[in-house]
């Protein structure tokens, strides 16, 4: 099934025919779907539907792993992601990732964002505060943080340690964020602040979150995706997936009639 | 549609429907009673027409604490929502027919003195609504977006034998100024049942949005037939 949006001419992630195997399993069968640029778009479906393998795609997070490999298309303005000529590392600057489970380096605040801005470039002291207090505003954190930026990152509260990963990521200017259930251990108050940070970033970056709740899909995204047994069963506009879905699959998943 | 993971809450949704028949089912016999009791000229009748409308708005604020809940407790999505939103703009309709049944049945205590005389038009015309309500209602149970629309159709019909309603009273008034009074009765109870028919025609405006999701609403016959055939895609 094709399931491209031909309304909205800024595709920033044209993906065609994505096919994804582990080893001599297939995992995705000819994914086809456009990402918007400057939207938040959704995956989801139920535990190993694929969605997470599909996201992994966009950064080439699966080439760490031998035997895994993607077919097809990922065409990333226009150019073809997939192909090994690419280097992973220019990649993965340009598209960050935030996980499930927060990761701050341990070291503190201040390092946790200065770290990936030191490895792309040599920036003058004045420059590099600059930026990391830029980042951590962006990542909406900077009020939080401003008076204990020499404190261990990992001693930060849930919320703020996924917050500074956000910030983290979004230092080094990628244009494509991927968010593997960046709230799945997050308290709802926690949630809400990246939620509303997703909502704010996306007016420079583009978004692609995959996430368990619905009603997360439903709050903070543009677009969702329905994946189904590593199949795109159907793609539209949030709004029109959670209130009217084309697809009865689609349908009995979002009202809790699946299974 | 596949059975809820969630048993109660299939157990809710199934409950709700069962509540919003229930009180369409008082609705109709409201109407029914009302011109019953304006044909055999029964006070008693009439005045049980408006005691019982105490019943049906009981059952609104009833119904609509009901999708409340589900609305703040179950966060339904896609078919579940559209029929819980229908639900609560069907059961508005209902609760304004029972009240347009209710200003009939009032009329006819107003008319003791002068009792209405030409019935047959006004009856041709409360059968036709009531069919309507009826056909309506059935749509809401059965989850029938085709016949509802014929029903939205149906409302024009209701329209025309309203009017002749109103010009064969008016006839009458002008050959007999003694027939004034009840002519203008005539005419209040002609005017509730048109716009019980309105009501009707909404429900099944809001049955087909729960059923297919399309808002056809304030769109001419044509071009609603069109988008539920899926000819053509309608405005979000």
């Amino acid at each position: 099934m094709t399931q491209t949006n031909t309304q909205n001419p800024e595709v920033k992630i044209a993906v065609r025919n994505l096919n994804f195997f582990y080893d001599d399993k297939q995992a995705l069968f000819d994914n086809t779907l456009d990402i918007i640029a400057n939207k938040v778009t959704s995956f989801i479906g139920p535990s190993g539907c694929g969605k997470s393998t599909h996201i992994r795609c966009y950064n080439r997070m699966f080439s760490l792993y031998k035997g895994h490999r993607g077919e097809g298309e990922i065409l990333f303005d226009g150019e073809n992601i997939l192909d090994p000529k690419i280097p992973e590392l220019e990649l993965r600057h340009r598209v960050g990732m935030i996980f499930q489970k927060a990761t701050p380096f341990p070291m503190t605040v201040y390092e946790n964002i200065a770290y990936g801005l030191k490895l792309h470039n040599k920036y003058p002291q004045s420059e590099l505060d600059d930026r990391v207090e830029k980042a951590l505003r962006d990542g909406a954190l900077w009020d939080e943080v401003k008076d204990s930026l020499r404190k261990p990152g990992t001693a930060l509260s849930g919320g703020q340690q996924q917050r500074l990963c956000i910030a983290r990521a979004i230092a080094v200017q990628p244009e494509v964020i991927l968010m593997d259930e960046p709230c799945s251990a997050l308290d709802p108050i926690a949630t809400a602040k990246i939620e509303e940070l997703i909502d704010e970033l996306k007016k420079k970056f583009t978004i692609v979150i995959v996430t368990h709740s619905m009603q997360q899909a439903a709050r903070a995204s543009d677009f969702t995706a329905y994946f189904y047994l590593g199949k795109l069963i159907e793609y539209g506009e949030t709004q029109s997936i959670f209130t009217s879905p084309q697809n009865k699959e689609t349908e009995d998943y979002i009202t809790g009639r699946f299974g | 549609m596949s059975e809820h993971t969630i048993k109660r809450f299939e157990e809710e949704l199934n409950e709700l429907k069962d509540r919003v028949l229930a009180m369409g089912g008082l609705v109709e016999r409201a109407i029914r009673r009302s011109m019953k009791s304006l044909n055999s000229l029964d006070t008693k009748r009439a005045l049980k027409v408006i005691e019982r409308d105490k019943a049906i708005n009981a059952l609104e604020v009833e119904i609509d604490e009901m999708t409340r809940t589900l609305l703040a407790l179950r966060q339904p999505a896609a078919g579940d929502l559209r029929f819980i939103i229908s639900a609560i703009k069907i059961v508005t309709d209902l609760e304004r027919i029972g009240d347009l049944a209710e200003g009939i049945a009032e009329t006819v205590l107003q008319s003791q003195d002068h009792p209405l005389t030409h019935l047959d038009s006004l009856n041709s015309l409360s059968d036709e609504v009531e069919k309507q309500v009826n056909k309506a209602l059935d749509t809401f149970a059965r989850n029938d977006a085709e016949t509802a629309l014929a029903c939205i159709e149906g409302d024009k019909k209701i329209n025309k034998m309203f009017k002749s309603v109103q010009r064969e009273n008016l006839s009458y008034m002008i050959e007999d100024p003694r027939q004034i009074t009840s002519g203008l009765q005539a005419f209040a109870i002609g005017r509730n049942l048109e716009r019980i028919g309105d009501h009707a025609a909404n429900i099944s405006e809001m049955v087909i949005y729960m059923v297919q999701g399309h808002d056809i609403r304030h769109v001419d016959h044509e071009t609603a037939a069109a988008i539920i055939s899926g000819e053509i895609l309608d405005e979000d």
